[in-house]
């Protein structure tokens, strides 16, 4: 047992502590903060805390675990809250009221839940790390599959079928003479990866019900991709519709040093709002870490990849996991802030300079692979990460790195908010590498996706070059063909790419309604067109009736949108042959 | 503060002293951030805090600097005690200033007990959202950025604009519609000038609020760190109100961006490597840690709202200030020199402001069942308008079309007919969703596509039709 040395803000210096490993656990003082440690020098142990070290003394004890920063993985993950170092708030809720106390301790999974285990495996059979030896039903949307703990192998002595809790011994397992208990509970260091037996290509698109994403900026599962935006351009929305609608089989949120009222209101909503493909609550698939940022700073990096650890458990049981983590600024600032106490060298605005490789470590856990052990399965991580690039300038270190890792950018615009654009990303500044690899996906479903995609992106560049134009000589002044444009650019925008993530129909867009309602866009067009072409003013079609009812499609239910897209076509058909001049 | 007098250790040699930096030989018992006095040769005694604690040596930062300290007769004394506030519902009608010690030459009351000034971290699984609409009267808060209770919505204005004034106005016309509930407001004035401070205090009086108001005054010339403590110290008066006797309260913090220069002041001279602009890198959490003290919780009445006031320099929003301020707050407030020149008054800024915790606080049984809908169109009409405008300095409004001229004109009413209103109207909500609808009702109907096809039918005036 050690005792404090030095204290300087966050950075304990503890004595006396020989013996002791990097990225031990250790509880300092008389509450037993929380603390890890992160060097160590002959007896002295450099440690930084977890929680707020206000009115810590030096030479009170500071207590070594044995154990290194480990998340609990097993039944009952599925629906919690937990804080950046996995304590359970909803237990201590009800242990201590609604102030989180200094120290306070409190376990991930319930010791006292009693779990209904089903072996799919028999006594004699050999079986090694990753195998599934059976099942709990751990929510209504999720079958948890109990795996063999990665590193142990040997002859299932026996098993147990019935209801146990995660302490409880469900299998004893025999290598080489020695009997070794399996429980539903199993430990994972959150600093180290778990390992996979290969590593595929992302493949198939993550259907957000976003159209811009879905449809002109795709992400595919196992991908990489990046939020940044200025304050107020709705970035936590986002990663909010993001958590909710995407069709994953699991879904993690770490709120990172974001505000508590927001995750409040998160937290309720998933106590509401239900699944649109399987009609169950959301928390049924929803895991949360809230480590808002009134919260201990040194958590926050902890936080991340507390989050990313549960989500590689879930991945190796097969399942497609999105992990949004928001924000990963605060996640580097915490970095930061420890780095000038342990007096490093800074690198760029004051980061340390690991901060590149510290990014990469995160995002890199993200992936779709073939996880280890029998049956053969595949699983994928897909990884969201918010940026909150100060003043909105997107060339500082944060960004600039994380952009170096993700394969897709989802840029908010702060122009675009500020016109109340929701949601604000640019659809010229955005990109998503994904866009091949989902095409295949696309094209099964919706026939020319590649082409009208392209056709959509091009008019919404030609507009912003029309733009500078307009500036100079007025709208009235172009020519018919123009105006055309953008009349068609603005359907596209305010139509098509907005979307509102509070009308009950529009906050969730299946593939094919957001195809169709691009499709009828681009309809009207070739028809205006035509119209033009046979005389016909910009003013005149922009009065027909037919464009008031494409700006209503946003209300139109996913499953009614074929039906009415066919009625708009007929409509714009009509419209064409009955205005042909009589010449 | 008020805690015995018994001091449990004083320090050996002062080995140090430089900026307001003292570095002593470590001293016994000493807790880590706790406020030490400082005893000088004279016996005159300076406020200190040990900012870092060794078994080697204490350093101690001094408020208001290391003059006339000698290293050989002067020593630093400890309590073992970190910054308290002594607490109770006799704090309603109490002046203070930023050490919490009573200004208004009223006796102390009989505290019911001492809160640490920095609060405990509320649990975000006990969070209750927030939901509850405050009516200000003011259309352009209100009808387009409204204010629920236990939101924090900070106005960012800039030198010589009227935010007093917009908050005064707050204060004497809030209310949650039909209820009358225990209510308090505590105002934290941080390094402002006497004027400021005066002109709260005079307008809570002639309100007759000032029996509902605790007031922490740290004016421009009281020490530097006593800014650092006196928002704290609001606050944990406003907490122990709200959850103690269960009252809905509002916290004014003015003037933030004082806290600011005096967080990056005191980091300075402790050596630290700064971050943009030479603000620490910790203030984004640091602000976080008191402006995260607003909510509500399931299991208690009160709440906590706070409305925090800070001058952007040089009116840019970019400046790490707002910036920062921006990343923690529940939307802003922001005021706009250009409607001020205008004589637009108040001069709010529709497309910077922003409230965050709106769509839970409106609609049907809260405000109106339109109000979501007329906020998005008002929004979308004025965007159009001002775009217009911007367009029309250069090729001349003459030369737009007639649809084009109708949002120009729009847009000039919705700045002067709704958003500009008295500093003594009070208007309900109702009052000014008809003004946006009278608004609409100019514009091409077809246009108000963000609007219900039901709304439109219920609430456009329909004079307008005979044409």
């Amino acid at each position: 047992m050690g005792k404090i040395w030095r204290v300087s803000g966050p950075l304990i210096v503890a004595d006396d502590m020989r013996g002791s490993q990097v990225y031990e656990i250790v509880h300092i003082g008389e509450e037993g903060i929380v603390g890890e440690i992160i060097g160590l020098e002959e007896d002295k142990a450099i440690v930084q805390a977890h929680e707020d070290t206000l009115g810590l003394k030096v030479g009170e004890v500071v207590e070594g675990t044995g154990k290194i920063l480990s998340a609990e993985l097993g039944p009952g993950l599925v629906g919690s809250i937990y804080d950046g170092l996995q304590k359970s708030l909803l237990a201590m809720a009800e242990d201590m009221g609604s102030f989180l106390k200094r120290g306070a301790r409190a376990l991930a999974l319930p010791r006292d839940t009693k779990w209904q285990f089903t072996p799919v495996v028999k006594a004699g059979d050999m079986v090694s790390g990753g195998d599934i030896i059976g099942t709990v039903p751990e929510t209504e949307l999720i079958e948890h599959r109990v795996m063999v703990p990665l590193g142990m192998r040997g002859k299932i002595k026996e098993i147990r079928e019935g209801s146990y809790t995660v302490e409880e011994t469900i299998a004893l397992l025999e290598d080489g003479g020695e009997v070794r208990e399996l429980r539903l509970m199993q430990e994972w260091p959150v600093r180290k990866p778990r390992p996979y037996k290969q590593r595929h290509d992302p493949s198939g698109l993550l259907t957000t019900g976003m159209r811009i994403l879905d449809y002109m900026f795709p992400l595919a599962l196992g991908g990489k991709a990046a939020i940044p935006g200025g304050f107020g351009t709705g970035k936590t929305v986002t990663m909010q519709q993001l958590v909710r609608w995407a069709q994953t089989d699991l879904n993690i949120y770490v709120g990172c040093g974001e505000r508590g009222n927001e995750m409040a209101d998160v937290l309720y909503s998933f106590r509401q709002l239900k699944d649109p493909n399987t009609g169950k609550l959301l928390k049924e698939k929803e895991i949360f870490i809230a480590n808002t940022s009134n919260m201990p700073v040194v958590a926050r990096e902890a936080s991340i990849f507390v989050g990313v650890t549960m989500a590689e458990y879930y991945r190796d049981m097969g399942y497609d996991i999105l992990l949004v983590a928001d924000s990963t600024s605060r996640w580097a600032e915490a970095m930061r802030e420890m780095g000038g106490r342990l007096e490093e060298m800074p690198g760029e605005e004051g980061f340390p300079s690991y901060l590149g490789s510290r990014l990469s470590s995160f995002y890199e856990r993200a992936g779709m692979v073939e996880c280890l052990g029998s049956p053969g399965r595949k699983g994928s991580i897909t990884i969201a990460g918010a940026v909150s690039p100060p003043g909105a300038d997107f060339s500082e270190p944060v960004t600039q790195n994380t952009l170096r890792i993700v394969d897709a950018l989802y840029s908010l615009d702060v122009s675009l908010a500020n016109k109340r654009h929701f949601p604000a990303i640019s659809w010229l500044m955005s990109y998503s590498l994904y866009a091949d690899t989902v095409s295949a996906w696309w094209e099964k479903l919706d026939p020319g996706w590649a082409e009208t995609r392209m056709a959509g992106l091009k008019l919404l560049q030609q507009e912003a070059e029309l733009e500078e134009i307009v500036r100079l000589v007025g709208p009235e002044a172009l020519p018919e063909g123009d105006k055309l444009l953008l009349l068609v650019t603005r359907m596209i925008r305010e139509d098509f790419l907005q979307q509102s993530a509070y009308h009950e129909v529009d906050t969730y867009c299946v593939p094919v309604k957001a195809g169709l309602m691009l499709k009828t866009i681009m309809k009207f067009y070739d028809m205006a067109t035509e119209m033009l072409n046979a005389g016909k003013s910009v003013a005149e079609v922009r009065s027909l009736p037919v464009v008031y009812k494409i700006s209503r499609m946003k209300d139109v239910p996913n499953d009614k949108m074929p039906a009415k897209a066919k009625e708009l076509w007929v409509e714009m058909e009509k419209a064409v042959t009955t205005d042909k001049p009589v010449s | 503060m008020e805690v015995s007098s018994l001091y449990v250790k004083e320090s050996g040699a002062i080995k140090r002293a430089k900026g307001s930096l003292l570095v002593a030989e470590s001293i016994p018992g000493v807790k880590f951030n706790e406020v030490v006095d400082v005893r000088l040769a004279n016996g005159e005694i300076k406020s200190g805090q040990a900012i870092d604690i060794s078994a080697e040596a204490t350093v101690v930062q001094v408020f208001g600097g290391v003059s006339e300290v000698d290293l050989a007769d002067s020593k630093i004394r400890c309590k073992g005690e970190t910054l308290k506030l002594p607490v109770s519902g006799d704090l309603l009608g109490r002046i203070f200033n930023g050490m919490g010690k009573p200004i208004d030459g009223v006796p102390a009351f009989v505290p019911e007990g001492y809160m640490d000034i920095n609060g405990e971290p509320m649990n975000p699984a006990s969070r209750r959202p927030p939901s509850e609409f405050i009516e200000t009267g003011i259309s352009a808060i209100d009808g387009l950025n409204a204010l629920v209770r236990g939101q924090k919505l900070p106005i960012f204005s800039g030198s010589g604009l009227p935010h007093n004034q917009i908050v005064a106005q707050v204060i004497r016309q809030a209310a949650v519609k039909g209820k009358a509930e225990k209510f308090a407001i505590v105002l934290g004035a941080i390094g402002v000038s006497y004027d400021d401070a005066s002109f709260f205090m005079k307008n809570l009086e002639e309100t007759g609020a000032l029996e509902r108001t605790v007031a922490f005054i740290n004016t421009a010339s009281d020490p530097v760190i006593e800014r650092i403590s006196t928002p704290r110290l609001a606050l944990t008066a406003a907490e122990h109100l709200a959850w103690q006797h269960g009252m809905h309260v509002l916290v004014i913090l003015t003037d933030m961006t004082n806290y600011c220069e005096a967080l990056r002041e005191l980091s300075s001279m402790r050596e630290e490597i700064p971050s943009r602009r030479g603000y620490p890198g910790y203030m984004y959490t640091d602000l976080a840690t008191m402006y995260e003290r607003a909510g509500r919780v399931f299991d208690k009445e009160g709440s906590v709202t706070i409305m925090p006031i800070l001058t952007m320099p040089d009116d840019d929003i970019t400046h790490p200030i707002p910036d920062l301020t921006g990343y923690i707050t529940e939307g802003q407030v922001v005021l706009s020199r250009n409607l001020e020149r205008k004589g637009i008054y108040p001069p709010i800024d529709v497309f910077l402001s922003l409230s965050r915790m709106m769509k839970e606080g409106i609609g049907e049984g809260k405000t109106r069942e339109d109000h979501n809908n007329v906020f998005m169109q008002s929004y979308a009409a004025y965007a159009e308008g001002c775009y217009l405008r911007e367009i029309s300095t250069i090729i001349g409004a003459e030369s737009l079309g007639e649809r084009d001229k109708v949002y120009l004109a729009n847009a000039s009413d919705f700045e002067s007919k709704f958003i500009a209103q008295g500093e003594f109207e009070k208007r309900t909500v109702e009052e000014t969703l008809d003004i946006a609808w009278k608004l609409f009702s100019a514009l091409p109907k077809e246009d108000l596509k963000l609007i219900k096809e039901e709304f439109i039918e219920r609430y456009l005036p329909k004079q307008e039709a005979s044409s």
